[in-house]
């Protein structure tokens, strides 16, 4: 038996060495300047397809003290379990960004992304960044408010559709106005959508869709704008009666 | 060491008392009756159902949940739909409405959606194997490989099997079927539906019979080797042609064009202008009647800051001196059937005047680095018959009209079934995934990498256009044709209504249908005009063929001015005004005017106070600012009122999907803000405008 232990010690070796290869990033990254903040260029709160990259890349900046772009930072990207990333690591360029294609996991809702890079000393310096997949629901959602609500909701005004918001006497809520649409329950949206404001004391500009929208598509609406809300929108959960 | 302890063992010892035997077969017996209840034991789908019940111990509705746990295998059977699930055995939280917050697979709640669990099963949607009860044998179908999980980017393919029509909710997969049917795809490849209809190409590619008299060889030799160098947005895609193989296509396509048929309406041959003769004033006046004309809500050009702007319905038009010659120009613009009996351009009544500072413009926009490198020695008749082969073996005619080749049928392969295309029968391409969405997105954007002597040519799709494409075709299963009939939502039946007689001639010289949908047939650029006759007043409708404007002022795409006689107009309003009306609407049922002041004054107050309805349309410019429906300063003038009335009792009965929203009005509020618009008859500026 014994003289097959250097065998068998060799093969598990290299059974090792083999693994420990297999899981060392392809290239290896070196950071030939250190920033010291993290800003999001462009590319965040995106909304997605479940399991698919994001239409555009997440564009990251790594700035030194003075808000100037440092090049050759090492920054990188992970998320949750089924986001990936391409690449995972970056180096920034001349002007100081990383951009990196991100695909979302395969269930609809919001995933936050941990950027990280380090500075002089080694510390890590984090930043978070939120991404959006749209399932059926919120999809359908993003459609009808795309159709119905965001010539008024949207202040972007685009060649293709100018936007209404900047010309009523009550300006409307952006739809990721988290601070104002979270303090209301799906049933005070739905109210809202089906009956307009006045339903509850709000703008009578906002008119009444009960007749127009189906119930599944106010749900839909409802759903999208919980998506998209930011501060992000926490359900509130069953409320059982204690004792 | 064990060798001998096998010869002291001996089957006639063990046999020899009954009762040994009896002992030695009823333990045997018994172990292999014990393994498959501890097979089933040590089950995956138990493990699972172990962790569910951890997991719901520790929440809040614990005991809701617990009383609604059934241990064992779940199985939803639909026998007309031949679904076996068994998915829930270990998907426990699916159809559990509080356990939308877990994140934890496999017990998180199903997102919502519009369907049943219970009524369609799990596979319809996800494929799998549903009778399977381990996570292999379910999702990586290791027994079944044809049927593997689809991944969760395609899933909107899942929802065509049975939608056929778009969906509000599946953009993606209504991207990829315009993508489908305006990229030339449905050309060479059949797509039959479960309805027995076949899907139907919806791109315009032009005739190729007199094209010598459009564009010279060396133009097309420089097209057929890259389409999308001379315009990034071209439909046709690269067919990879050699050098050779353009050279004779070229030749080949020059050889065979016919002269254009005589017309009274064609111009004599316009003089060849060289570009730096062009005066600038008429340039200037061209430019201006180009936008005038609204050229680009079909057409894209470059402007002078280097964006490419406009529709993209009809060509770009970017360089578009250095492509066409001048005399096709002229009798292109003069009236372009002549060319092209079927394209899509209205017959503009330009004057002379007009049509020589239009061409002078779109002369002096030239691309001659297009060309400069293109050489070509005169065809000699081999590279011509080369030429002819080569145009049938490509399949030019599959979309082209091109003289003495014919279309064949089923040029390419049969797609209605290509979702479920067994792998078995697919050859990949070393290191690429073996599944099917990994073969059709790499087939959409590599064809010819699949092997030698395909003719597939390769297109310029953005990655989420091909994965549109993708989902498209996914959806096109096996499954689609044997599922339960009363599941399928067919498409509605396709309209090729085209109006008659004169004012039909008439209609189709303008082209109305590339722009305006008439009962169900038609572009949806501009209004349907299938309820026109019940909605507008004549003599607006008079008016506004003389000189359109536009009733919605943010719009960039609107009507162009055609300059219509006086008698076409006359032909033109008499024919929408008695043909296109709607039941629902009396047009006599409601005067034009002389409604009581004090019921006008009423309309107005609901108009801006219980309506509000300001904030999308605007009355008073001066103090309106509602920017989304159409202004409505001269409606009075515009519409009539018992259209208003009905518009006003529930738009959507009108206007199916207009987004002016049904506000519930009772009749009588109805009734004064009617008053209230009909009083709009604004000046005769504004009527105009």
């Amino acid at each position: 038996m014994t003289r097959y232990v250097p065998v068998m010690g060799m093969l598990a070796l290299t059974i090792l060495a083999g693994c420990s290869h297999h899981a060392k990033p392809a290239p290896a990254l070196h950071a030939s300047a250190y920033g010291s903040a993290l800003a999001v260029s462009s590319g965040d709160k995106q909304l997605g397809t479940p399991g698919a990259p994001l239409p555009q890349p997440l564009v990251i900046e790594v700035n030194d003290d003075q808000g100037n772009g440092v090049q050759g930072a090492l920054v990188k990207f992970s998320g949750p379990a089924g986001v990936s990333f391409n690449p995972a690591a970056a180096l920034s360029d001349s002007n100081g960004e990383v951009s990196t294609n991100v695909t979302v996991g395969d269930s609809s809702g919001r995933y936050t992304v941990e950027v990280i890079t380090t500075d002089k000393k080694g510390k890590e310096i984090p930043l978070q960044v939120n991404e959006l997949a749209a399932g059926y629901q919120e999809m359908l959602g993003y459609e009808v408010q795309k159709k119905y609500c965001s010539r008024c909701h949207d202040p972007n005004s685009t060649p293709e559709q100018v936007s209404n918001y900047g010309n009523l006497a009550v300006a409307p809520h952006p739809f990721d106005r988290g601070n104002t649409f979270n303090k209301l329950s799906d049933a005070d949206l739905a109210s809202i959508i089906s009956h307009g404001g006045p339903a509850m004391n709000l703008s009578a500009l906002m008119p009444d869709y009960g007749s127009t929208l189906s119930k599944a598509d106010i749900r839909a609406v409802i759903a999208y704008i919980r998506l998209v809300s930011n501060p992000p929108f926490q359900a509130p959960g069953m409320v059982y009666a204690t004792r | 060491m064990r060798a001998p302890e096998k010869s002291r063992f001996s089957w006639r010892a063990l046999f020899h008392d009954p009762v040994q035997l009896f002992g030695v077969a009823s333990f045997v017996l018994l172990m292999v009756l014990a393994i498959a209840p501890l097979k089933d034991h040590f089950s995956e789908w138990r493990r699972y159902q172990k962790q569910y019940l951890q997991m719901i111990r520790n929440r809040r509705d614990a005991v809701t949940l617990m009383r609604r746990f059934q241990p064992g295998i779940h199985q939803i059977w639909i026998p007309n739909a031949g679904v076996v699930d068994r998915c829930e055995t270990c998907h426990l939280g699916l159809q559990q409405a509080s356990l939308g917050d877990v994140k934890t697979e496999p017990f998180g709640k199903h997102p919502p959606i519009p369907h049943q669990l219970t009524e369609f099963g799990c596979v319809v949607c996800h494929r799998g194997q549903g009778a399977a009860t381990t996570v292999a044998g379910a999702h990586d179908s290791t027994k079944a490989p044809n049927e593997p999980l689809l991944p969760a980017r395609y899933m909107e393919a899942s929802c065509g099997q049975c939608h056929h029509a778009p969906l509000m909710g599946t953009p993606i997969l209504n991207q990829g079927r315009v993508l489908l049917a305006g990229y030339g795809c449905l050309r060479c490849h059949t797509v039959k539906l479960p309805d027995g209809s076949t899907m139907t190409a919806t791109d315009d590619p032009p005739p190729l019979t007199h094209i010598a008299e459009k564009t010279s060889r060396e133009w097309i030799y420089a097209w057929l080797k890259n389409p999308q160098s001379w315009s990034a947005t071209a439909t046709m895609p690269n067919f990879l042609l050699s050098d050779a193989e353009a050279r004779d296509i070229s030749a080949f396509l020059i050889a065979d064009s016919a002269p254009m048929p005589e017309n009274g309406a064609s111009p004599a041959p316009a003089q060849a202008v060289q570009p730096a003769d062009l005066p600038a004033a008429q340039v200037t006046a061209g430019q201006a009647l180009y936008g005038e004309s609204f050229c680009a809500s079909c057409h894209a050009m470059q402007n002078e800051a280097g964006n490419v702007v406009g529709g993209d319905l009809a060509p770009e038009l970017t360089g578009i001196g250095s492509k066409v010659k001048p005399e096709w120009l002229k009798s292109w613009l003069s009236d372009p059937h002549v060319y092209d009996p079927g394209t899509l351009m209205p017959h503009f009544r330009w004057t002379s005047q007009q049509l020589t500072s239009l061409m002078d413009f779109l002369e002096s926009q030239t691309n001659s680095g297009f060309t400069a490198n293109v050489h070509l020695d005169p065809a000699t008749p081999e590279q011509i018959a080369h030429g002819r082969q080569l145009v049938n073996e490509y399949g030019c005619a599959e979309c082209h009209e091109i003289r003495g080749v014919s279309k064949t049928d089923n040029f390419a392969p049969d797609l209605s079934r290509i979702g479920s295309k067994p792998l078995a029968q697919i050859v990949f391409v070393a290191g690429m995934a073996h599944t099917l969405p990994a073969y059709l997105s790499a087939k959409i954007q590599h064809p010819r990498e699949f092997g030698p002597g395909l003719r597939m040519p390769q297109y310029t799709f953005t990655p989420a256009q091909v994965d549109a494409l993708t989902t498209a075709l996914l959806a096109l299963t096996d499954r689609s044709f044997t599922m339960p009939r009363q599941w399928q939502v067919a498409l509605p039946k396709p309209s090729n209504y085209r109006p008659a007689g004169r004012a039909g001639e008439l209609m189709a010289d303008l082209n109305c249908q590339t722009c305006h949908r008439i009962n169900g047939n038609g572009g949806d650029m501009a209004p349907d005009l299938s309820a026109e006759g019940s909605s507008v007043q004549r003599q607006w409708l008079y008016h506004f063929l003389k000189d359109p404007n536009t009733i919605r002022p943010t719009l960039i795409r609107r009507m162009p001015k055609f300059n219509l006689s006086n008698r076409e107009r006359t032909i033109l309003t008499d024919y929408i005004m008695t043909v296109y009306q709607i039941p629902q609407v009396d047009r006599d049922s409601m005067p034009e005017s002389g409604y009581p002041p004090a019921l006008v004054e009423q309309g107005k107050e609901l108009f801006y106070s219980k309506y509000d309805c300001q904030s999308c349309h605007m009355v008073n410019p001066n103090t309106d600012q509602g920017y989304v429906g159409p202004v409505l300063t001269s409606v009075g003038s515009r519409l009539n009122a018992a259209w208003i009335y009905a518009w006003l009792k529930d738009p959507q009965a009108l206007r199916p999907g207009t987004i002016d929203p049904n506000r519930n009005m009772s009749d009588a509020d109805a009734r004064a803000l009617t008053a209230f618009l009909m009083a709009q008859k604004g000046s005769g500026k504004e009527a105009n405008q």
